[in-house]
């Protein structure tokens, strides 16, 4: 069974242990939020899984293997990080862009195949940018920048595909938009999605798995119906709330006591 | 769903054609780069205070021998055209790869110390020690490669700061020219000749043996650029995108950073510091092929042109000769000043 986890997780900065042993199993296939509050370790766990930091003690297994112990290159092809803020190399236009997430898939002198543009093309597709293919990064909005992002990691073709914070600084037209476009990926293509968001509802009313975390420490996990309640939220956030169900989907949606 | 595989299939198409047109545009910007380095390097045979006629060179071409002409062609402006193709692509390949891994045109290995680095070894070899020749090279090379070290080490924080090492690089350079300033004030006046000819920048006296490990570095260090250099544009996404996109951050560091310094360390052994050949160089590279694409090959073409055509003109423009590193300088310093006026009016300041 294909699996994602890790085992007894630690990850320090210097002196400081922001993970202390965790035991957490993502589930494959499936949209997983990870929530809490400022400085609880959500950024620092998504990259202890994604390899850009190395843990002080423990592992992550994809597939029964550590990914610590895997070629750079293979565990790209598997595994897709999209970071919170990603460098633009002036200039760039975003085909160009898009084509970066191709990397890991060949040698060194390897040639562009035609699978290569396909995957791309693809991409483009899915993530609606193909209209701005030709345009330069430096002249697109901030919610078109982030589809292209998403189209870049969508090339690489992992099945896991993990993004730090990426709604956080979008209008709500452009958040629902990307949480949408993840959506439709996830059932279409059965990625398995892992993002950190901060917005408890968003979260709630879009992942099928919600790991909230408190002081590096998974304080609960679940479905959001089982996390996103009043004594949960005020123990993870320190906030009191009215949790009501959204009028469609049922899924809990918290609002904030007046005081 | 099969509405879906022709929409891919017509994107596929799409960018197929746009592609390739880049590529055209790629393969024309060698091409007529290549057509010109051929004809400036054809001049550059014939021309000068003797001229020789075509039909000269192709009779020593195809070994019916010309006395006169061929000593002047064979031994000195042979080696010497060569020379300066193989300098200056050492400076153009090493420019645009630090250019490119720090993500910034300044960061150009004659702005931040490594040629300085040289230069202080080489003048500290032929002025402290009076030494000549392979010894200085040998100096030129170890030290330069110490100096990139220093660098590194001095300007290494949590994470790679391309502003820290630019300017410490900077401050490396300074502190190498005043000790340069100092050797020079200390020499003997044969010694001073030499130590200034070869701070400026020259090809006079070019023979085979210099160009030997010239072409040997170009081969080793220029290859392994050339194979990193998909890995560096990945780089310049940052170092979390590169580490998700597979690059080994590290290794191709490493590579990098010691296959410049070693072009570099081996063509100012060779010639002396040709300045600015490695920042012009890397930086029209970058700019006539976008980001789309890597810029070594294209700038060591460039750096190549460049240190052949200021060699040209060096010798046969003005009634006195001047060394080559003396017309380099000429054109890049107002190319840098220019840059940084670009920058600042952009809001960057380095």
């Amino acid at each position: 069974m294909s699996e994602f986890s890790t085992q007894k997780l630690r990850v320090s900065y210097s002196a400081k242990t922001v993970i202390d042993s965790m035991d957490l199993n993502i589930p494959r296939e499936k949209i997983t939020t990870i929530i809490g509050p400022n400085a609880a370790g959500k950024s620092t766990l998504l990259h202890a899984i994604s390899r850009l930091l190395k843990p002080a003690s423990g592992q992550v297994l994809l597939d029964g293997k550590s990914i610590h112990a895997m070629r750079s290159r293979d565990l790209a092809k598997d595994l897709g990080l999209l970071p919170q803020a990603p460098s633009v190399p002036q200039g760039i236009r975003v085909a160009e862009l898009v084509a970066r997430g191709r990397h890991p898939h060949h040698g060194v002198f390897g040639g562009w195949t035609s699978d290569d543009e396909e995957a791309v093309a693809a991409a483009l597709l899915a993530t609606d940018t193909l209209e701005i293919a030709e345009e330069n990064m430096d002249e697109l909005s901030g919610g078109q920048r982030q589809r292209v992002w998403i189209a870049m990691a969508l090339a690489q073709q992992t099945d896991i595909l993990l993004l730090d914070e990426p709604i956080t600084f979008l209008d709500l037209k452009h958040q629902v938009e990307i949480l949408n476009l993840l959506r439709v990926l996830n059932a279409r293509e059965r990625k398995t999605i892992v993002l950190v968001i901060h917005d408890v509802n968003l979260a709630a009313h879009y992942s099928d798995h919600i790991v909230a975390l408190k002081s590096g420490r998974v304080f609960a996990e679940g479905a959001p119906e089982e996390i996103v309640n009043f004594e949960n939220l005020r123990v993870i956030f320190e906030v009191e709330t009215i949790i009501i169900s959204h009028p469609q989907t049922g899924r809990p949606f918290a609002l904030p006591i007046h005081q | 769903m099969s509405d879906y595989v022709s929409e891919v299939a017509n994107a596929t198409r799409t960018l197929r054609s746009w592609r390739r047109s880049r590529r055209a545009r790629f393969l024309g910007l060698i091409s007529v780069l290549c057509f010109t380095i051929a004809c400036s390097f054809l001049f550059s045979l014939i021309w000068g205070r003797t001229f020789v006629s075509l039909d000269s060179l192709v009779l020593m071409a195809t070994g019916a021998e010309d006395q006169s002409g061929s000593f002047i062609v064979e031994r000195l402006r042979l080696p010497r055209a060569l020379l300066c193709l193989l300098v200056g692509m050492s400076f153009g390949m090493a420019g645009a790869a630090f250019q490119t891994m720090l993500d910034n045109p300044l960061a150009s290995p004659d702005i931040i110390g490594i040629n300085a680095g040289a230069s202080a070894a080489a003048v500290f070899a032929i002025v402290i020690l009076s030494k000549g020749g392979l010894i200085v090279s040998t100096y030129a090379i170890i030290f330069s490669l110490l100096i990139a070290t220093l660098i590194y080490v001095l300007s290494i924080g949590k994470a790679l700061v391309s502003a820290r090492i630019i300017l410490v690089g900077i401050g490396v350079a300074a502190f190498l020219n005043s000790a340069i300033a100092y050797m020079l004030s200390q020499a003997l006046v044969w010694d001073l000749q030499e130590a200034i000819r070869w701070l400026a920048g020259s090809v006079n006296g070019a023979t085979y043996a210099q160009a030997m490990p010239v072409t040997a570095s170009l081969l080793i260090f220029g290859g392994f650029l050339i194979g990193q250099s998909r890995n560096l544009e990945v780089l310049r996404l940052g170092e979390p995108a590169s580490v998700s996109l597979g690059v080994n951050l590290h290794r191709s560091r490493v590579l990098v950073s010691v296959s410049a310094v070693g072009l570099i360390a081996f063509a100012t052994a060779a010639t002396g510091p040709v300045s600015f050949v490695a920042f012009i160089a890397g930086t029209m590279g970058r700019t006539l092929l976008g980001a789309g694409r890597s810029p070594i090959v294209l700038s060591g073409l460039i750096g190549a042109l460049l240190v052949l055509s200021a060699d040209i003109i060096g010798q046969n423009a003005f009634s006195n000769r001047y060394p080559v590193g003396v017309v380099t300088a000429a054109l890049g310093a107002p190319f840098l000043i220019y840059l940084i006026i670009r920058k600042s009016g952009r809001g960057e300041l380095i």
